[in-house]
């Protein structure tokens, strides 16, 4: 025989779970209706725009060897390797722009990274035979100073679109090396990798292994070097 | 030997040469006739195709017909020509500049073709000039050659402007260049074109090859303007 308030006991349990199980159901539904509605992924904040800043690109032509500094006004991050990133995807965009003076294609996406590193000390010589350290093997006793090593990284489909010639893929480096020394004091010294390892040339004539040295840029005028 | 006794004086006056001056230059035995040696290297070949030009045409085939013809126009003024291959084979940057160093050249002449620019692109290497050494870093032999190499260029600008030709100078950066111990020059040779920018020749034409490869014959007759 149970005990009568044990019925009781039960009824109220049982009472208690059915509505409880509406609650839920209800707020089931309402969860559901708000993810449909798609506010939960509704942007409660502005994205940051970096400030535009002005920029001094060498900018290449082809039809008589030269390379003209442009400023352009760019939204430019304060990170200096997204900086320099920005600066070259800049440049690139303009090559692969329809009415370029020096058309390569690829774009801004052709440059993969800009990495920054401590530059170590180097003659013109010694960095063009390829003395000046690795990014791997930069140890504790590197000689170094205030001056950067830019590592730019390219694309191999960059790479293998660029257009063959002495000329024209001397004028690729060389713009892109002054148009760093242009925006980044610091750099110094800058070295090419395509997707990640070293390359001997660009497309078959303008060296990538060697190390090219601010102090062989020309003044930004349009003259040539 | 007339042609030699007129050469060697030319080349110092000119600045081209500067034997005397040279720890690196080859010992001449007293008495030995003066030679001339030319270097052409016939840019890529074999696997490694060059450029491809317009009309299918292959940077590695152009090269190696101009070197020809140069050997040929060269050998018949009585100058001693040296090239790196005379086939499509592929011979590899370094066994080039070997070739070219064991010449003792007087002149080394990189020869490439593109279709980007116009007119005639001659290349110095952009290493700083350097004091001759006993022992030169290879990539980097060309430095003590560097100041001859930029007087050879001029000596070929000269010639080439006087034969109405579109002339561009440069430096740069080329394996095989910056390796060599000898006046060293990269010829490049693109579409002549006007000055409004009008193509008047194509790499493929036949009478602009001739012309180009007359066109760099003659520095060797600029070399004896005093």
């Amino acid at each position: 025989m149970i005990p009568r308030y044990q019925k009781y006991l039960f009824g109220i349990l049982l009472a208690a779970s059915l509505v409880m199980s509406m609650v839920l159901w209800q707020l089931r539904e309402r969860a559901h209706l708000r993810m449909i509605a798609g506010q939960d992924s509704a942007p409660t904040h502005a994205p940051e725009v970096a400030p535009a800043e002005q920029a001094t690109l060498l900018v290449a032509s082809d039809s008589d060897g030269s390379m003209l500094a442009q400023v352009h006004s760019l939204p430019l991050p304060a990170d200096p390797g997204s900086r320099a990133r920005a600066v070259l995807g800049k440049l690139l965009d303009l090559y692969a722009s329809p009415d370029s003076a020096h058309p390569v294609p690829g774009g801004g996406s052709s440059v993969t990274q800009v990495f920054l590193l401590p530059a170590p000390e180097a003659s013109a010589t010694g960095a063009a035979s390829g003395n000046v350290s690795s990014p791997a093997s930069l140890g504790p006793g590197t000689q170094q100073t205030g001056s950067q090593l830019a590592v730019v990284n390219l694309t191999g489909a960059f790479a293998a679109s660029h257009p063959s010639g002495i000329e024209t893929e001397t004028l690729t480096v060389l713009s892109i090396c002054d148009t760093l020394f242009a925006n980044l004091p610091r750099v110094t010294q800058v070295r090419f990798l395509v997707d990640g390892q070293p390359r001997a040339t660009l497309a078959g004539h303008a060296d990538l292994t060697r190390a090219y040295l601010a102090a062989e840029a020309a003044p930004a005028d349009g003259t040539r070097r | 030997m007339r042609w030699n006794k007129r050469v060697l004086p030319a080349l110092i006056a000119a600045g081209l040469a500067g034997l005397s001056a040279a720890a690196q230059a080859p010992p001449a035995s007293a008495g030995a006739p003066a030679r001339f040696v030319v270097v052409l290297d016939a840019a890529h070949g074999g696997d490694d195709a060059g450029g491809h030009l317009a009309n299918n045409q292959l940077e590695k085939t152009f090269t190696l017909a101009l070197s020809v013809r140069l050997r040929s126009l060269l050998g018949a003024r009585g100058i001693q020509v040296v090239t790196t291959r005379e086939s499509d084979a592929t011979v590899e940057p370094n066994r080039r500049t070997e070739i070219a160093n064991h010449a003792a050249a007087q002149a080394c002449l990189s020869l490439h073709a593109s279709e980007s620019g116009f007119g005639i692109h001659l290349f110095t290497s952009s290493l700083a000039p350097a004091q001759p050494a006993r022992f030169a870093a290879w990539k980097t032999a060309q430095a003590a050659w560097v100041t001859r190499s930029l007087a050879l260029a001029g000596v070929l600008n000269s010639a080439l402007l006087h034969t109405g030709m579109n002339v561009t100078l440069g430096r740069t950066s080329l394996p095989t260049i910056d390796s060599m111990t000898c006046p060293a020059v990269a010829v490049e040779i693109a579409p002549e074109r006007s000055a409004s920018q009008q193509t008047t020749a194509w790499l493929n034409d036949a009478n602009y090859q001739a012309r180009v490869a007359a066109a760099l014959v003659e520095w060797r007759a600029e070399a004896h303007q005093p």
